[in-house]
């Protein structure tokens, strides 16, 4: 059995929204109640459109944002209990915009020093040789160490931030749509980066990213998300193989493979993604779904879990 | 009247900077016909961007735009007044670009914004013009349109106001759309539903496309022709199945191999990737641009400027003096 490194159980967050003087507070779910495990090794990656609560749970995780109810368990230990410094050893994020995630009046080196700095783990020169090791690790030239972000390029910012989420060595990154700013054949770079890092460091990655082409070729298992729920969930050539959900098999129609014999794909998905602060009562898909059923507006469905493959939805629930 | 809808030759944008003269597009030719979709594609800095906002006389003031021929429709624009331009502009030729909210006005109702579009170029009466403008929002698939109108950018999702936007620029009929970017800040789901629209509404309104994008699986799904561009110049140029089942430019081929393909990249395996920079566009520019990039480089390649040429015939252009036969054995890392 592997190690468990994430234990999330029944994870929600709320957020309150106010709706102007006399219309009182409303509570927004951006994340309801997601059960969730990561193994050490795995790469997950969290796929859904915008909205759906991927960068909430993200944040979750990461203890950045505590939760509304549900407990989250880091490498056995609930993520409340353990100290701040702690946690960050152990999971670091990467972001998706490398020209706004760094400092733009700070130099390579000492942006990439300052989780060690905030740590207080090393003196001055073990601190410069760690730092170039991991810029060494990351592709980086030990020249630009004195360099400011605004003299390079995208694909080499986006390994500073790499390294600067590296440098203490965590177990586990969270990678919020790490490609998504670059360009392709930068994006192909990075990919491989990762990869290598994880094989190298023994890394374990959560991976948040709308481009399921990206998604295919890196992750190991994949969770679907639709308004704050994961839908479902399984390894990724069983999910890409055999979606079951049919948000899961719309998103995947709606991949655009560099094919020209193919045109373009008709998902069937209505033009509009629901109000998370008013979500459809029942199964919250059933105003989209093209195998919605008279009873799926009213009961929401209870997930089926088949080995490793979960998916909620009436089409496959026995219950109903 | 003819079937081509734009010609352009010879397009060169040039910006002045500190450092020296900035050529950010050099010679660019493109022709687009009516039913037919051009995609320009290419990383960011490669002037794809600058030539769509050269072809609407859009440019930043301090660049400069040379320009041999520039014909919509079979009449030459090329010296029209900014009042001309401005009549030619979302009347003959419609834009859509990347970020609906920055181009729509936040401060007006989409109603009012459409409205003004067709008062301004085709001089209707106040109902009559939003009459149709409820039309048009049916059309791209809004639903609720007469309440629609009313509402303002903020109130609607990033997909409709993208819709919104479309409805827009097809209000007087353009025979040329260029769109720029149009689906990128979109989920992948919605992405898919505005490009069917467009494909849609082409075919409907017999429009000439040009649509500039970086993304490799929207040009392979939607073009009819593909413009592959470099450094400021078009590299290769054919149809979509040439360019994505036999690509010849170094810099193509390498693209190819840059992205993930479900099914046929295997998982673990490390991508293509493409070593080493654009170069710096900045001053005079001798040889191939892609020659430091590219592993069949020689010396010959860096000597004199190399042209676009298409040597069998075959609507394919490309910009290398290696064969066709040399490129398709050798490869690019």
């Amino acid at each position: 059995m592997a190690e468990l490194m994430i234990d999330a159980k029944d994870v929600t967050r709320n957020f309150t929204i106010s709706r102007g003087m006399f219309r009182g507070k409303q509570q927004l779910k951006a994340v309801n109640g997601v059960d969730l495990t990561v193994e050490r090794g795995e790469v997950l990656a969290l796929v859904g459109e915008s909205g759906c609560g991927k960068t909430t749970l993200a944040k979750v995780l990461l203890g950045l944002l505590p939760q509304t109810s549900g407990t989250v368990e880091l490498c056995g230990q609930p993520i409340n209990d353990v100290p701040r410094l702690a946690l960050a050893r152990t999971i670091q994020p990467i972001f998706q915009d490398p020209y706004s995630s760094l400092n733009p009046r700070k130099t390579i080196g000492s942006i990439i020093a300052l989780p060690m700095k905030v740590q207080g783990i090393a003196d001055q020169d073990s601190m410069r040789r760690r730092v170039e090791e991991t810029m060494d690790l990351v592709g980086l030239p030990p020249r630009l160490y004195d360099a400011f972000p605004n003299q390079l390029s995208g694909g080499q910012r986006q390994r500073v931030a790499i390294a600067r989420a590296l440098v203490n060595r965590p177990q586990i990154v969270v990678c919020d749509e790490p490609t998504s700013a670059l360009d392709v054949s930068v994006q192909s770079q990075i990919l491989n980066l990762l990869n290598d890092l994880r094989n190298e460091l023994n890394l374990t990655y959560i991976i948040i990213s709308h481009n399921l082409a990206v998604v295919e070729h890196i992750a190991t298992r994949v969770a679907v998300m639709y308004l704050g729920r994961i839908v479902e969930i399984a390894d990724t050539d069983t999910l890409f193989k055999d979606p079951q959900h049919p948000y899961t098999r719309a998103l995947l129609d709606s991949v655009l493979t560099p094919d020209p014999n193919m045109g373009i794909p008709n998902n069937q998905l209505g033009a509009s993604y629901p109000n998370p602060i008013d979500p459809p009562s029942g199964c919250s898909f059933h105003p989209r779904c093209v195998n919605a059923m008279p009873h799926c507006a009213t009961v929401a469905p209870n997930g089926k879990a088949d080995g490793g493959h979960y998916v909620e939805c009436h089409l496959y629930d026995d219950a109903s | 009247m003819s079937d081509r809808v734009l010609h352009v030759e010879n397009l060169t944008v040039d910006i002045p900077l500190a450092t020296g003269i900035l050529h950010a597009v050099d010679g660019v030719n493109l022709h687009v016909d009516r039913g037919e979709t051009l995609c320009i594609v290419g990383e960011s800095g490669c002037g794809k961007s600058l030539t769509s906002l050269a072809l609407m006389d859009l440019l930043p003031t301090k660049a400069t735009r040379k320009i041999k021929k520039l014909e919509l429709g079979g009449e030459s624009i090329l010296g029209y007044s900014e009042r001309e331009m401005s009549d030619v502009r979302g009347n003959k030729m419609g834009m859509i670009f990347q970020e609906p909210m920055t181009s729509l006005n936040p401060a007006f109702t989409i109603g009012n914004q459409m409205i003004e579009t067709l008062r301004r170029h085709r001089n209707l009466s106040n109902d009559a013009a939003s009459e149709l403008a409820k039309r048009m929002l049916e059309k791209v698939g809004i639903t609720a349109a007469g309440q629609r109108l009313g509402q303002y950018p903020h109130q609607l999702s990033g997909g409709l106001r993208q819709r919104v936007m479309i409805a827009m620029t097809l209000l007087c009929e353009p025979e040329l759309i260029i769109a720029d970017e149009p689906t990128t800040a979109l989920d992948v789901t919605i992405q898919a539903q505005i490009l069917l629209l467009l494909k849609e509404l082409q075919s409907e309104f017999d429009m000439g496309l040009v649509l500039i994008t970086h993304d490799l699986g929207v040009v392979a799904r939607i073009a009819t022709r593909v413009a592959v561009m470099y450094a400021g110049q078009i590299v290769e140029e054919g149809t979509a199945k040439q360019i994505f089942e036999n690509p010849l430019h170094p810099y193509t081929r390498g693209l190819m191999r840059c992205i993930p393909v479900p099914g046929k990249t295997k998982r673990g395996t490390p991508l293509g990737s493409i070593p080493g920079m654009v170069p710096s566009l900045i001053g005079d520019f001798t040889g191939c641009r892609f020659a430091d990039r590219c592993e069949l480089a020689g010396d010959v390649c860096r000597q004199s400027d190399v042209p676009l040429r298409d040597p069998n015939g075959k609507t394919q252009a490309y910009r290398c003096i290696h064969s066709i036969e040399m490129l398709a054995k050798g490869g690019v890392a």
